[in-house]
C-alpha cells in the first residue's frame, strides 16, 4: 500500500513517514480492532444467550401487564399491555424530572444569589443549606422526606389548610380551574380530599427531595458563575446608581450565565438519573414499573436495555437542550 | 440501602453473558457431575439467598445468627453436602434481586419464602428450578383494627401497601379486578419500607403471604392493633430453589428436603437420630431404615452426596415437624397452625416420595 503524494517536489516521501498518510492508517487500524472487539462481544453475547435460552425477544411487550399503578397521567388499567405500563412509568418519570428541573433551578439560583447578599443572615443561611444538603446522600434524604416528614402529616380534617392549598398524609391538593374555567378549591368528600390538581405524597416527597438536593448543587454553580464576573462590573453598575438587585439582574447575571450554563447541564443530568430513586418512596416511575415487569416476565436483559436506553435518551435530550442554551448565552464575537 | 441505582445490578448479568466464554457445556454424560456441587465443595461453604428480615423464616438475630424455617433449610443442605450445618454463608436479598442473584451464580440456592409459579419455573420465564415446597401459604391482607375493615370490599378506593417484585402484587391486582374494587397500590422495594409506610398510616392495608404478615406483626410495637382479614387471596407454596441447568445439584437439594419430611414420617428426630443409626446398623432386617440413613445402599453416591447425608441433615436441624414447631409453630412467637403443612398421613400436604 503506497500513497502518492500530490506535492510539487519530485522526490517521493515513503508512506511510513508521510504525515498525510500515517494518521489515516493508524485510525483505520484502531477502528478495525474496535469493530472486531465489538463483533466478538456481540457474537459471544448472542451465542451465550441462545445457549441459555434467553435470546432477546420483544413479544412480551404486547401481553397484558395485569398489575395496577398508583398514579398515571395517561389512562391505564391492568388489562393493558406491558408497553403501556412502561409508558406510564416513563411519563411519570418525565413529570417529576421536568418539575424538578424547574424547581431546582429556581431554588438553586435564589440560593446562589443569596450567598452574595449584603444581608449576613441570608448569606449564612444559604451556606448552611448548601453544606448540609450536598453532604448527605440523596437516598437518605428521600427516605427522610417521605417517612419522617410527609408520613407524619395529619389526614382528613386535621390536614394543613391554606386558602387553595391542602397538605395531608395522602398528598398535596391545589385549587385550579375545573369544568368550564371555574375556580375550584380542595374539599373534603367522605373523609377524602378532592381537588382539581392533586399530587400524591410519594410524588411530593420525591420532588421535594430532588429539588432541595439538586438545588444545593445548582446554588454552587450559580455562586461560581457570579464570582467569575469581575468586581469592576459590580462597581460600574453601582456607580450608575443601580440597586443591588438591579445590578445583579441586569449586569452580573447575564455575564455569569456563560459560566453557569455548562455547569447546570451536568446537574440537570444527575437530577434526571437520580429520579430513578423514586422506588424507595413508592412513586411509580419508569424504574419501578420496569422492576415489576422484570419480575413477571423474567426478561431481565430486554427490560434493562429499555431502561438504559430511556435514561440515555432523556439525558442526551437534556444535554442537547442545554448545549443550545449555552450557544445562546455565549458572547458573539465579531 | 444502596445509593446507586438498582439497575446497575443487571450489568454484571449482561457482562457475564457478553464476556463469558462458551466452554461450560462439559459435564454431560453419566455419573454425578455437578458444577455447583464441586464449586460448593471447593469453597467449603454453601451460599444461601435468604430474606433475613422475616421472623420465623429467615431472621438475623441480635447474636448474629440466622434463625427460621428458610435458614434451617440452608443448614440442612449444608450439613448434607459439606457435613457441617455451620458452613452456610447467608446473603440477604430483596424480592426483586433474588432471581438475578440466583441466575448470576451469586447464591447457590434460594430459601427465601419464594412462591413457586409457572413463569418462575419455566425456562422461558425466570428459569429457576424449585425443590419441594417447605411451607404452604396463602396471601392475606392485614388492616389496623381501628380501621373497622372486615372484608376486601371495605378497602374500596383506599391505598394498599405491597412489596414490588412479588406474586402478591399480581394477586392483589387480579382479586381486586375480579371483585371490581378500586384501590391504589403503593409499591415499595423492600419489606422494611412497605411495613414502615403501613405503620406510618399511608396505607389502610398491607398485603403479603399470611405467614409473613403474622411474622411481621409479631415485631410491631403493638401487634394487637392489627388483624388479618379472613380472605385468602391465593395459593403461595413457599419453595426453596436452585438454578436451571444443574439437575444434579437440584436433586441433591430436593432430596435433602425430602429427607426432613421422611424423617418426621419415620419418627426420627434430632434427639434420636444417633440411636436410630445405631439401631439400623445393628439390625439387618430394618432395610428401609438402613437405606434411608445410608447404612446400606448408595443413595448418597447416586446424588453425589456423602452416604450419611440424611442423618447429617437430621442431626443438624431435626425433622420437618421439629423445624416447623421451632420456627413458626407452637414453639415460636408466630404460633401458626400446622394446617396444610401437616404430614400427608395426618391430612396435610407434606409428602416425601419413597427413598428407593
Amino acid at each position: 500500500m503506497s500513497a502518492t503524494p500530490v506535492s510539487a517536489t519530485p522526490e517521493r516521501i515513503p508512506w511510513w513517514r508521510d504525515r498525510r498518510v500515517m494518521p489515516w492508517i493508524v485510525q483505520a487500524v484502531v477502528g478495525l480492532v474496535l469493530l472486531l472487539v465489538i463483533a466478538l462481544l456481540v457474537g459471544n453475547l448472542v451465542r451465550n444467550l441462545t445457549a441459555a435460552g434467553l435470546l432477546l425477544s420483544w413479544r412480551w411487550l404486547g401481553q397484558p401487564a395485569s398489575f395496577d399503578v398508583a398514579e398515571s397521567l395517561i389512562p391505564f388499567d391492568a388489562s393493558m399491555p406491558y408497553w403501556r405500563a412502561l409508558l406510564v412509568g416513563l411519563v411519570n418519570s418525565l413529570r417529576v424530572i421536568l418539575v424538578g428541573l424547574v424547581g431546582a433551578t429556581l431554588l438553586g439560583t435564589a440560593m446562589g444569589m443569596a450567598s452574595f447578599s449584603g444581608n449576613g443572615l441570608l448569606r449564612r443561611l444559604a451556606r448552611v443549606y448548601v453544606e448540609v444538603i450536598r453532604n448527605i446522600p440523596l437516598l437518605l434524604q428521600l427516605l427522610f422526606w417521605y417517612f419522617v416528614v410527609f408520613l407524619a402529616l395529619p389526614n382528613g380534617t386535621a390536614a394543613f389548610q391554606l386558602p387553595g392549598i391542602v397538605l395531608s398524609k395522602s398528598g398535596l391538593y391545589l385549587a385550579w380551574f375545573a369544568q368550564g374555567f371555574s375556580w375550584h378549591g380542595p374539599e373534603l368528600v367522605n373523609g377524602v380530599w378532592q381537588a382539581p390538581l392533586r399530587f400524591s405524597v410519594e410524588f411530593t416527597a420525591l420532588l421535594t427531595g430532588l429539588i432541595t438536593y439538586t438545588g444545593a448543587f445548582v446554588a454552587e454553580v450559580v455562586r461560581g458563575g457570579i464570582a467569575s464576573v469581575p468586581k469592576g462590573q459590580w462597581e460600574a453598575a453601582t456607580s450608575l446608581g443601580l440597586h443591588w438587585s438591579a445590578s445583579m439582574r441586569s449586569v452580573v447575571l447575564p455575564q455569569a450565565l456563560r459560566v453557569i450554563v455548562p455547569g447546570l447541564n451536568s446537574q440537570y443530568i444527575s437530577l434526571a438519573k437520580n429520579s430513578s430513586l423514586a422506588v424507595a418512596v413508592g412513586y411509580v416511575d419508569l424504574y419501578s414499573v420496569s422492576e415489576t415487569t422484570l419480575n413477571q416476565t423474567g426478561r431481565a436483559l430486554e427490560v434493562f436495555l429499555l431502561l438504559l436506553g430511556s435514561y440515555l435518551i432523556i439525558d442526551l435530550l437534556i444535554s442537547a437542550v442545554m448545549n443550545g442554551v449555552n450557544q445562546l448565552v455565549q458572547i458573539r464575537e465579531r | 440501602m444502596q445509593p446507586s441505582p438498582r439497575w446497575l445490578l443487571a450489568l454484571p448479568l449482561l457482562l457475564a453473558f457478553t464476556l463469558s466464554g462458551c466452554a461450560d457445556d462439559s459435564g454431560s454424560g453419566g455419573g454425578v457431575q455437578s458444577m455447583k456441587l464441586s464449586t460448593i465443595r471447593g469453597r467449603d461453604k454453601l451460599v444461601c439467598g435468604v430474606d433475613g428480615k422475616l421472623p420465623g423464616f429467615s431472621f438475623l438475630g441480635p447474636d448474629g445468627t440466622y434463625s427460621g424455617l428458610d435458614a434451617d433449610t440452608c443448614r440442612a443442605v449444608a450439613a448434607a453436602v459439606l457435613g457441617d450445618p455451620a458452613k452456610v454463608e447467608y446473603r440477604d436479598l430483596n424480592s426483586s434481586e433474588r432471581f438475578a442473584a440466583l441466575a448470576s451464580g451469586e447464591v447457590d440456592m434460594l430459601a427465601r419464602n419464594t412462591t413457586m409459579t409457572l413463569s418462575r419455573d419455566s425456562a422461558g420465564g425466570n428459569g429457576i428450578t424449585f425443590g419441594p415446597t417447605t411451607f404452604y401459604d396463602g396471601q392475606g391482607v392485614m388492616v389496623p383494627v381501628a380501621s373497622g375493615a372486615k372484608t376486601l370490599k371495605d378497602l374500596d378506593g383506599k391505598p394498599i401497601c405491597v412489596e414490588s417484585g412479588t406474586t402478591t402484587e399480581l394477586n392483589l391486582a387480579d382479586r381486586m379486578r375480579e371483585q371490581g374494587i378500586a384501590y391504589t397500590p403503593l409499591k415499595f422495594q423492600t419489606g422494611d419500607q412497605t411495613y414502615a409506610a403501613y405503620l406510618g398510616g399511608r396505607c389502610v392495608a398491607v398485603t403479603s403471604d399470611r405467614s409473613q404478615l403474622a411474622a411481621k406483626r409479631s415485631s410491631f410495637p403493638n401487634p394487637d392493633e392489627h388483624i388479618l382479614l379472613p380472605e385468602v387471596m391465593s395459593k403461595e407454596p413457599l419453595t426453596p430453589a436452585s438454578v436451571n441447568g444443574d439437575p444434579a445439584w437440584a436433586d441433591a437439594m430436593r432430596w435433602t428436603v425430602f429427607a426432613l419430611f421422611q424423617a418426621e414420617e419415620l419418627g426420627i428426630t434430632k434427639a434420636n437420630v444417633a440411636t436410630k443409626v445405631a439401631e439400623a446398623k445393628a439390625n439387618k432386617n430394618l432395610a428401609d431404615l438402613r437405606r434411608f440413613l445410608g447404612v446400606e445402599g448408595d443413595f448418597g453416591k447416586q446424588l453425589g452426596l456423602p452416604a450419611d447425608f440424611v442423618p447429617k441433615a437430621i442431626a443438624a436441624v431435626g425433622n420437618y415437624g421439629e423445624l416447623f414447631e421451632r420456627n413458626v409453630g407452637s414453639g415460636s412467637p408466630l404460633k401458626l397452625e400446622r394446617a396444610e403443612n401437616r404430614l400427608w398421613t395426618q391430612g396435610g400436604l407434606i409428602y416425601s416420595p419413597p427413598f428407593r
